[in-house]
């Protein structure tokens, strides 16, 4: 078969790095950094999918088919994000009488 | 070496017929399982919208809501899924170099790994029920946060509940592959069944990525 043949050493290497990116996130946790406390959780969070989407999944190796879906998925979920939370997020803005 | 001597299933069997090469229907298969798994994106991302609009309405119940989560049970699920994410890896590697032995053997280590997470997820919920953390008639919780609490609770049920879901049926996923290994379906030629069931299961993986930090962490220390 032609697909890419990722090596071993190289899903060991992400392994590591996941576990060891769920260690800081539990351990920031429990330190009071007021609202930087979502953001560098959900910083982690993306950075570990996106490690997991590129090594795990072969994101990274995959047709560029392939990587224009997930990137054209990525783009619709940011669309229903960005749109929800531009209502909710920007509410109090607004004052009637 | 023919294909019709590697397996124990004709290369006919395994080959559709409109398809020109087992390299094209790799390929489309793939391209499949990533567009079921963006609509799964997409489920998952309004399921998450939802509660990050309530914990924007509802910190204080939601932070004191959070704390009552096991960060323990929590923390030790995630490290299971990443390591069945690792093994359901290596299980693809097998696969491709067409390791029968091996790639049963890290089905098996994936599929016990994801009954632990669920095991886990199932000793969580008991407590929930002891606790009174469920929401409905008889839900308990700090008078100051009761009604807002619940909403946090209603959340948890629906998502973790959404995604235990997701992990049954990865369970079915890799009895399946697991039956095809064992009867020599998969080959070094054939391996896109278990590649894309790897997709599907390293998919669910990331779900959890997410729903950790927001369901576990976020209510750890005062200032949340």
């Amino acid at each position: 078969m032609t697909e890419h043949v990722v090596p071993v050493r190289v899903y060991v290497t992400i392994f590591g790095v996941l576990m060891a990116l769920t260690a800081v996130t539990v351990m920031v946790a429990f330190v009071d950094l007021g609202p930087l406390n979502s953001v560098m959780a959900l910083t982690i969070a993306v950075l570990k999918a996106t490690l997991v989407v590129l090594f795990f999944m072969h994101a990274k190796y995959s047709p560029r088919l392939t990587q224009l879906v997930i990137a054209g998925g990525l783009l619709w979920l940011v669309i229903l994000l960005s749109l929800t939370f531009s209502d909710y997020l920007t509410r109090h803005l607004l004052t009637y009488g | 070496m023919s294909p019709e001597s590697t397996a124990g299933v004709p290369r006919a069997h395994v080959l559709a017929h409109h398809f020109e090469s087992l390299e094209a229907q790799q390929q489309a298969a793939t391209l499949g399982m990533w567009i079921f798994l963006v609509t799964e994106v997409l489920f998952f991302g309004g399921a998450l919208a939802a509660y990050a609009v309530y914990r924007g309405w509802y910190p204080e119940a939601f932070a004191a809501a959070s704390h009552e989560l096991d960060i323990v049970l929590g923390t030790t699920n995630t490290a299971i899924l990443i390591t069945s994410s690792l093994t359901m890896a290596l299980a693809v590697h097998a696969a491709q170099l067409g390791a029968r032995t091996k790639l049963l053997a890290l089905l098996g280590a994936t599929a016990l790994l994801g009954a632990a997470f669920l095991g886990i997820k199932i000793v969580e919920y008991a407590h929930k029920f002891t606790e009174g953390h469920v929401p409905g008639p008889g839900f308990m919780f700090a008078a100051e946060h009761v009604a807002h609490a619940q909403v946090f609770f209603s959340m948890y049920f629906v998502l973790t509940g959404l995604h235990a879901l997701h992990m049954v049926v990865g369970l079915g996923v890799l009895a399946w592959m697991m039956v095809w290994a064992w009867n020599g379906r998969i080959t070094r030629e054939y391996a896109s069944p278990v590649e894309i069931s790897g997709l599907y299961w390293h998919f669910v993986d990331i779900v959890w990525i997410f729903l950790f930090p927001l369901l576990y962490l976020i209510g750890r220390h005062p200032g949340a």
